[in-house]
């Protein structure tokens, strides 16, 4: 038998620091599976631009110089890597009933199916993210962003990588159906479903994808920050670097959603318009009124809460105890990291009130975890509107309340307006439009979207970037389209 | 007011940063905090070490001010937007230090002396890193290719020399310069001096997308007192195998800098090696800008066309992307010309040059051509109702005139 085997160098191919190329083990199975994975990209990545030459950036190591190469490359031929934040020595599980345990370097076996689960379902969002976005890129408002949209989707691939490293190194045959399985799995196919619900819907235009990475990828973080803190080593350093890479998706949605307000507010002032719900004059300009963004953002916020889970939940409790998945920002809160003893306010709707119940902490994690996102949007909300009153347009975007417009946890029955007032099911179906994109809003914003392919150019509803990546100017060719 | 000597401060622009935290993880001191608003540096804690920079997802993190007294965590909370560039003005007396090891920061004080001391960067040239790599940790390099670029025949012997950094990452802009640690020690047992020169390559590689750059060095041999002697630093590189390993600093330099946008017209006046930087300028036009709005035109003074650098890749740019004047002192039969005859011969196109607000003049080589050259401009300037003096001072002043010799 003559076989010819192609050698490969994978230290070369696939940038990483797990000793990848003196464990055989693991390099068997990343061999099986990364040409399924190029498969895949070929397959459900960005539709139309495989081609094109496109200014990223490469991690190919975890110290400050390794970690962002800027270059052009062809996405299928981008270098996904398998990077952890490095090792502290030393290490201790910081929280539940383990806390003070050196932190694990293997799985715990009486966890192993809670653990696995939890990467699976971190895991399966990343490769469900790209399939969404696949056909955006056909619309780009400017080269930039299209550059913007295919870094935030390389990186989403190489998240997957990071989970898929997880799966095959320390979960044995389950891990290598379970990598195999996030290839399988489609957004939005009804037969192969992606395990998470937002993430089966497809990103219909630019302004959703800006909200999605603003407020879903937020989750995202959150979920990260958490597992960062995870008792199991390896999981706690993949999920440290992949924060590092989130913060540029963070920062692509509030800078989209920012600089689709800016056009918004200079294109008012420009035409002598003062009134925000002069939506005819506004829209007529090509920008996209507030109203409508801010209906947007009703929508983006309240589905990415539902995400969080129940509020009130015994498997976050049990995550948390077994020392797999802490809150937001564990090590940095001051308590005893058990929890045994705490209670934690949850709000409840009961008999057409609002009702503060104090629930257990433990039990409360998701809940908790849910507040902490609220606030950590603010942050981004209140540049919006100062960016707003610089213009002098008079109109302030803000989170609706989060009760408003939930499919999951203790407010699935309430109807609740943005601002917090409890109606009835006629009034909410009555007032739903005023409050969350219609049709025609969908419409107008879809006619937008006409690609602006040009070296700087930037399409009529978006103000181009006040700095551009790499230091490079906004007139960059960040994408040489093949 | 205090005195204090000036300093770089190190600031966040509140306008961009998304506050993801990044730069908070990734400083390795916890110079980097933050309240709801904003995150900020500490000045009192922060080193310089730019760990910050590469991480940040917005740019948010490379701004910078010359201040005499640094802005306190609390003021910089406050900010909706950094403050005005003022402080620099009053401070430009007191320039920043171009690089912070003080040995190379000398080397390019003396470079730039032909400019009347440093002056600012051009407007839209891209932040550069100074200072990356150190004589105490400094970055290795690979040699990947070491060929004379001048004929075989000719005195003058110059190379083209291109180190590879592997994965480490070295950040560099054309126009800077790096330094080279020759090893071993002087007769006194002390380390060798650094020596500085400029990358010739574009900040995307010498071979776009890798990690490479180029460097032109000419082999120094002369006689003094009827011995021959032979330059370190340069003999060491000159004579350099295919994959021996360097010790490199830096990179250096954050003045003599290329203007990123496309509408600069670039007046690149050089002699032998100097010719390093303007390499780099060009091929970053020519890879990634070739329907610039703004002009090249590159005068080049060399001895013959055998011993000019580079002659004959330069014969093969298209006129289109540069305005190519090789000028030669010793061709047998011709008359001797000089950059400066040559410049004035141009004298029209050149003063069209300097009416224009996006010309960018550029001066590289020995010390001997400085004089000359700032001659002609003068002349020309005379004959075009320009005030040379006037013109040189604000184009010093905006970033538009700058002078690298040695």
């Amino acid at each position: 038998m003559n076989e010819i085997v192609e050698q490969v160098n994978y230290d070369e191919l696939i940038p990483n620091n797990v000793e990848l190329a003196d464990d055989r083990r693991l390099k068997r199975a990343l061999e099986q599976w990364q040409p399924k994975f190029k498969e895949w990209w070929l397959d459900m990545g960005p539709e139309g631009f495989q081609a094109a030459q496109v200014y990223l950036r490469t991690a190919v190591g975890v110290d400050p110089k390794g970690w962002a190469k800027f270059g052009y490359v062809k996405m299928p031929d981008y270098r996904w890597g398998i990077l952890l934040a490095p090792k502290v020595e030393g290490r201790e599980i910081p929280f539940g009933a383990h806390k003070g345990e050196p932190a694990w370097q293997e799985v715990p076996g009486e966890y192993r199916a809670m653990l696995r689960r939890l990467i699976v379902i971190q895991g399966d969002t990343e490769p469900a993210s790209v399939e969404q976005q696949r056909h955006l890129g056909a619309t780009a408002p400017s080269l930039y962003d299209l550059r913007n949209l295919f870094q935030v989707n390389v990186e989403e691939g190489r998240h997957l990588w990071a989970m898929v490293y997880l799966l095959q190194k320390y979960f044995g045959r389950d891990g290598r159906e379970e990598a195999e399985m996030l290839l399988q799995r489609r957004s939005g196919n009804a037969d192969k479903p992606r395990i998470l619900g937002a993430f089966n819907e497809e990103t219909p235009d630019w302004l959703s994808f800006f909200m999605f990475t603003f407020f879903t990828d937020r989750d995202g973080k959150m979920q990260l920050e958490s597992l960062a803190q995870s008792g199991f080593d390896p999981l706690s350093r993949s999920c440290r670097f992949m924060l590092t890479e989130e913060a540029h998706h963070m920062f692509v949605g509030e800078t989209g959603v920012g600089r689709t307000i800016q056009r918004t507010c200079e294109a008012m002032v420009e035409a002598g318009i003062s009134d925000p719900n002069d939506v005819e004059a506004i829209r007529a300009l090509g920008v996209i009124d507030l109203p409508t963004i801010q209906r947007k953002v009703n929508f983006h916020f309240s589905v990415t809460l539902d995400l969080f889970g129940a509020e009130v939940s015994t498997n976050a409790a049990n995550a948390f105890n077994a020392g797999l998945k802490a809150r937001y920002q564990e090590i940095k809160l001051e308590d005893d990291h058990r929890l045994l003893d705490d209670t934690y306010p949850v709000l409840h709707c009961v008999d057409g009130q609002f009702v503060e119940q104090q629930e257990p902490a433990l039990n409360a994690l998701n809940g908790r975890l849910c507040d902490d996102y609220i606030k950590d949007c603010q942050g981004g909300i209140k540049r919006w509107n100062k960016m707003i009153a610089k213009t002098g347009v008079d109109f302030q975007i803000a989170s609706p309340h989060k009760a408003f417009n939930r499919r999951v946890g203790v407010f699935i029955d309430a109807h609740v307006s943005p601002e917090g007032e409890i109606l009835s099911q006629q009034e909410w179906a009555a007032r739903e439009s005023e409050w969350l994109a219609s049709v025609e809003d969908g419409e107008f914003i879809h006619s937008l979207m006409q690609p602006s392919s040009g070296i700087g150019e930037y399409a009529s509803w978006i103000a181009p970037p006040r700095v551009g990546i790499d230091g490079k100017p906004g007139d960059f060719e960040y994408v040489q389209l093949a | 007011m205090s005195g204090a000597q000036p300093k770089r401060q190190h600031l966040i622009d509140p306008e961009i940063c998304i506050r993801c935290n990044t730069c908070e993880e990734s400083c390795p001191i916890d110079a980097v905090t933050h309240n709801d608003d904003n995150y900020v540096v500490d000045a009192d804690k922060c080193e310089y070490c730019l760990h910050c920079i590469s991480p940040c997802p917005t740019g948010a993190i490379d701004n910078w001010r010359l201040v005499s007294q640094p802005y306190s965590l609390e003021e910089q909370m406050e900010w909706e937007e950094l403050p005005p560039e003022r402080q620099i003005e009053e401070a430009k007396t007191e320039p920043a230090s171009e690089a912070s090891e003080t040995e190379a920061a000398r080397i390019l004080e003396v470079a730039h002396a032909g400019q009347g001391g440093s002056v600012v960067p051009p407007g839209s040239a891209a932040k550069p890193y100074i200072n990356v790599f150190t004589r105490a940790e400094p970055a290795i390099a690979r040699v990947m290719g070491n060929r004379r670029i001048t004929d075989a025949g000719t005195e003058s012997d110059v190379r083209h020399i291109v180190l590879d950094f592997g994965s480490t990452a070295f950040p560099f802009l054309e126009g800077q310069s790096i330094g080279i640690v020759p090893p071993g020690t002087d007769d006194k047992g002390r380390a060798h001096a650094i020596r500085l020169y400029s990358v010739a390559s574009p900040r995307d590689g010498e071979r776009t997308n890798h990690n490479n750059l180029a460097l032109s060095v000419k082999r120094v041999v002369y006689t003094e007192n009827g011995e021959e002697v032979r330059g370190l630093a340069s003999n060491y590189l000159c004579d350099l195998e295919r994959g021996a390993e360097v010790k490199v600093t830096g990179p250096f330099g954050n003045t003599f800098l290329m203007p990123d946008h496309p509408e600069a017209n670039l007046i690149m006046i050089c002699t032998g090696t100097g010719a390093a930087p303007f390499r780099a300028m060009t091929e970053r036009r020519r890879r990634h800008f070739s329907n610039a709005s703004g002009k090249l035109m590159l005068l080049f003074g060399a001895r013959t066309p055998g011993e000019l650098p580079y002659f004959g890749p330069l014969t093969k740019l298209p006129e289109r992307l540069i305005d190519r004047q090789l000028v030669f002192s010793r061709v047998p039969g011709q008359d001797k010309e000089y950059v400066q005859d040559r410049m004035r011969k141009h004298a029209d196109v050149l003063a069209e040059y300097l009416k224009d607000e996006n010309t960018f003049v550029f001066i590289c080589g020995l010390k001997g051509m400085e004089q000359g050259v700032d001659e002609a401009f003068a002349e020309i300037c005379q004959n075009n109702e320009l005030d040379w003096p006037e013109l040189s001072t604000q184009m010093k002043a905006a970033g538009r005139y700058h002078v690298e010799t040695y």
